[in-house]
């Protein structure tokens, strides 16, 4: 039998803050920390690096820009010229409130989708869901969950550290697809 | 120490340029420039009176449009009730407290108005269609009228909250806070208005016959990113100097950042808009405008204004680290000043040297005569009380806020 990982119940913010603080010096990388409410400063405690986002946003926004000004010159210069009063057919400053917006229409979605995509979202079911004390995360419990695709975990040693570092419940949770 | 204790144990002595600091000699420093620089433009002025007009025109605008977007940046503070800048907004109250000052600094310009606005020739000899329609607007009593009007309202609003927040510091009253807010919403319908008209006076009647009724916004916007750029400046010397340590730091810059690059943007959607109307309609009146700022050097003064209003701070004010790194904080802040001054120049030089760009030494000496004056009123107001509003309510938010 497969395990997802380990699972570990604190009772405050506080003494989670101080348990990620341990596993990220302990060199773990997959892992993640689960909180009722948003923790002040728990990235930091945690160690995340900044997203990736931003950049996936910039692409597509640029992306979408160049390609509304090419669809528009492509349009008014060689598909179908037309004169529209009077003016050039290669008229720029009427291309661009469309590459404006197919600018904005690139970074919006690439925000969107970038997030799902980075998050791995959609998904219809997680291993952690079949942990049944994992239901209270979203009530009055903090849970810091470590992945065996961890290159540094081990069931025992993984389990044994955070217990140490005041974890009021620890249990292997399986992997189920 | 946290950050919550810090504010707490904020006291007067901490955030007070102490008396017999390096600062303390600013006011009377600037005040000796700013005299020289009046004493050397009017000297030039015996020379060439119209060139002083259009010199002290240009740096009487600049200096007015940090007053009025800082006027405008502690109203919209009041009015959303923002926490994370009460910080900043004493430095944006002794910015906004020089208004008064400026109704005598707009002195030179009644002065040589016969040089400055063709309409008052225009209306004067009758026979010119246009300018005589709009001679109800464009006349030199109601000119006067309305220029009374505006440094009355801005003086009267700018030295209410000065003064009522000075007396929060000590009284930490919460009405006070109330009481402004309420006052914030009228108060900027009116600096609206005010600013609109005052463009539309000051810039637009440069050549009576054009119109484009999107100016009063773009004036608005030039002034609000340069207002940003010249708090950012003063916070980032104020930091150097030791000041502000526990106040103001990396968060706080990066919304200044932020700020900075969001209106920015603004400036060149409103001025993209002037522009894209104008060319789209094509009527010889509206279009005139333009066709002055295409030939010669002032077409090479729009593409420098295009690129460094707009696509160079875009991109360099765009990455987070930027923004939190004071050094090129500061460096984007000047370099948007300057393209502010170059903005003003731009939209009011044409009408006297339609040419071609054309610097003289009054532009010089007028930028020093009304910088030292203003420089030496902001800075005689800032070592007159606290860097910030002791008293606020949100004062401990503003100390602790982070961006997520």
């Amino acid at each position: 039998m497969s395990h997802f990982g380990v699972l570990a119940e604190f009772q405050s913010p506080a003494q989670l803050y101080r348990a990620c603080e341990r596993v990220r010096d302990a060199g773990y990388t997959k892992w993640d920390a689960h909180t009722p409410f948003p923790v002040h400063g728990l990235d930091g405690a945690m160690g995340m690096r900044r997203s990736r986002l931003p950049w996936i946003v910039l692409v597509l926004a640029l992306g979408g820009a160049a390609t509304g000004f090419l669809l528009q010159t492509w349009v008014h210069n060689m598909a179908y010229p037309l004169t529209i009063s009077g003016k050039p057919h290669f008229a720029w400053p009427a291309y661009v409130p469309i590459t404006f917006e197919l600018g904005v229409l690139g970074g919006a979605l690439g925000a969107v989708f970038g997030m799902f995509g980075l998050n791995q979202l959609p998904r219809h079911h997680h291993p952690l869901f079949d942990a049944k004390r994992f239901a209270r995360f979203s009530d009055d419990t903090f849970f810091i969950s470590i992945e065996a695709a961890d290159p540094k975990f081990d069931a025992n040693a993984t389990s044994r550290l955070l217990a140490a570092v005041g974890a009021s419940h620890v249990e292997l949770v399986e992997d189920t697809p | 120490m946290s950050r919550d204790v810090a504010a707490e144990a904020l006291r007067a002595d901490q955030v007070t340029i102490p008396a017999g600091h390096a600062f303390s000699r600013i006011p009377m420093i600037s005040g000796v420039i700013g005299t020289i620089g009046l004493v050397a433009s009017l000297v030039l002025r015996s020379g060439d009176a119209k060139q002083f007009a259009f010199s002290w025109l240009i740096a009487f605008l600049f200096f007015l449009s940090l007053a009025l977007g800082a006027l405008f940046f502690v109203l919209i503070h009041f009015a959303t009730q923002a926490g994370w800048g009460i910080v900043v907004r004493r430095l944006a109250e002794n910015t906004m407290g020089t208004l008064p000052l400026f109704a005598l600094l707009f002195v030179p310009v009644t002065l040589g108005m016969r040089d400055l606005f063709p309409w008052i020739h225009g209306i004067a000899e009758g026979h010119d269609h246009v300018l005589t329609g709009k001679a109800p607007y464009l006349n030199t009593t109601f000119f006067a009228g309305r220029a009374v009007a505006y440094f009355a309202l801005w003086s009267a609003i700018a030295m209410l909250f000065v003064l009522r927040s000075r007396a929060q510091d000590a009284s930490r009253s919460q009405a006070i806070s109330l009481g402004l807010r309420r006052l914030s919403g009228p108060a900027i319908i009116v600096l609206a208005l005010t600013q609109t008209f005052a463009a539309v006076d000051w810039i637009m009647s440069l050549n009576p016959y054009w119109y484009s009724t999107i100016f009063g916004v773009y004036w608005f916007a030039g002034s609000f990113v340069s207002f940003f750029a010249f708090l950012t400046l003063v916070v980032l010397l104020l930091r150097r100097a030791g000041m502000m340590a526990n106040v103001v730091g990396t968060e706080h810059f990066h919304d200044l950042g932020k700020l900075l690059f969001a209106f920015t943007v603004f400036w060149a959607y409103i001025g993209f808009s002037q522009f894209f109307l104008i060319w789209y309609g094509n009527i010889p009146e509206e279009t005139i405008f333009f066709r002055m700022r295409l030939v010669g050097t002032w077409k090479a003064a729009s593409l420098l204004l295009a690129a460094g209003h707009f696509v160079i701070p875009f991109f360099f004010f765009m990455p987070r680290t930027i923004k939190r790194h004071p050094r090129f904080l500061a460096l984007g802040a000047a370099w948007l000043l300057l393209m502010h001054g170059v903005d003003l120049y731009w939209l009011v030089m044409p009408a006297m040297h339609p040419s071609g760009v054309a610097l003289r030494l009054l532009d010089g000496t007028t930028f020093l005569a009304v910088g030292g004056f203003f420089v030496a009123a902001v800075s005689w107001l800032t070592l007159g009380s606290p860097l910030v509003p002791l008293g606020d309510p949100r004062l401990p938010e503003s100390l602790s806020f982070e961006n997520f």
